[in-house]
């Protein structure tokens, strides 16, 4: 099939800024972002559900997964479980916002999505802090 | 609003309905918004019980999952939290997977999985509430 001046004509045009092209805007970020918390949060359900039938079960098992848990992998894995939850948790109240109509001015929309960021690391630095106090260590 | 010119296609009753061609309406978007709301409370509910709880020894957390109360808020926690997940996971799946026999089978797998982990913890706070 040999290429139409059409064809040809249609390569030549420029095309249209794409995702490649813009600098993402924190809007768009903080969606994707909130997609991928949720996705991740899909799965993290498991740590809840392991950790409430050891508890559930033997001390043996309990033990084992407390022991788990308490490694510095697993210390990173609750750590970004942790952010996951409250960065998902703040963009739901900012999609609640949204919902009533305000907000979504771009220039609100963006101090909005910034302050989601800012937010859910401060929460989760927060709730890490309260954690190492409750343990008294 | 119609006039002679009109071409909707639907019938009066449709559009009373106003259920769409999913046949469901708002149904899902209305669920993940109630879930989302109750989980609000009920997550700042979970991180606390879970400060509190930290470096809390097997007898420890055996007991205070046994509390009424706290067994009551965490099958709030985990039957909304899951809802709401499998709710989300559904519009990634029908985002992603473009073959129809391949979403719905992740869907229905993802719905299989939503109810493993629910049924489970459930059954192990039960567990732990009713016979230690």
């Amino acid at each position: 099939m040999s290429k139409s001046p059409a064809t040809q004509a249609r390569r030549e045009r420029p095309l249209s800024p794409h995702l490649t092209i813009y600098r993402p805007p924190i809007t768009m970020t903080m969606s994707i972002i909130h997609r991928i918390t949720g996705g991740a949060l899909y799965f993290g359900t498991l740590l809840v559900a392991v950790w409430l039938m050891a508890a559930a079960s033997s001390q043996a098992t309990f033990d084992w997964v407390n022991w788990a848990f308490g490694t510095w992998l697993g210390r990173l894995v609750l750590l970004g479980y942790t952010w996951a939850l409250m960065h998902h948790m703040l963009g739901g109240v900012r999609h609640f916002i949204w919902d009533t109509g305000a907000g979504l001015e771009k220039h609100t929309a963006s101090k909005i999505a910034w302050a989601t960021l800012a937010g859910s690391v401060v929460l989760t630095l927060l709730i890490w802090v309260a954690g190492y106090l409750a343990r008294g260590a | 609003m119609s006039g002679k010119n009109n071409t909707d296609m639907r019938t009066p009753m449709a559009k009373v309905r106003g259920l769409g061609s999913s046949h469901e309406g708002t149904q899902h978007f209305w669920r993940q918004r109630l879930t989302a709301l109750a989980n609000i409370p009920l997550t700042l509910f979970f991180v606390g019980f879970l400060i509190a709880l930290n470096g809390a020894g097997y007898a420890e957390v055996r007991a205070a999952l046994a509390n009424p109360f706290v067994a009551l808020v965490m099958i709030l926690f985990l039957i909304s939290g899951l809802y709401h997940m499998r709710l989300g996971m559904q519009v990634i799946i029908e985002d992603y997977v473009i073959s129809e026999g391949l979403k719905l089978l992740t869907i229905a797998l993802s719905t299989f999985f939503t109810v493993a982990v629910g049924v489970a913890s459930i059954f192990a706070l039960l567990k732990l509430a009713f016979g230690g």
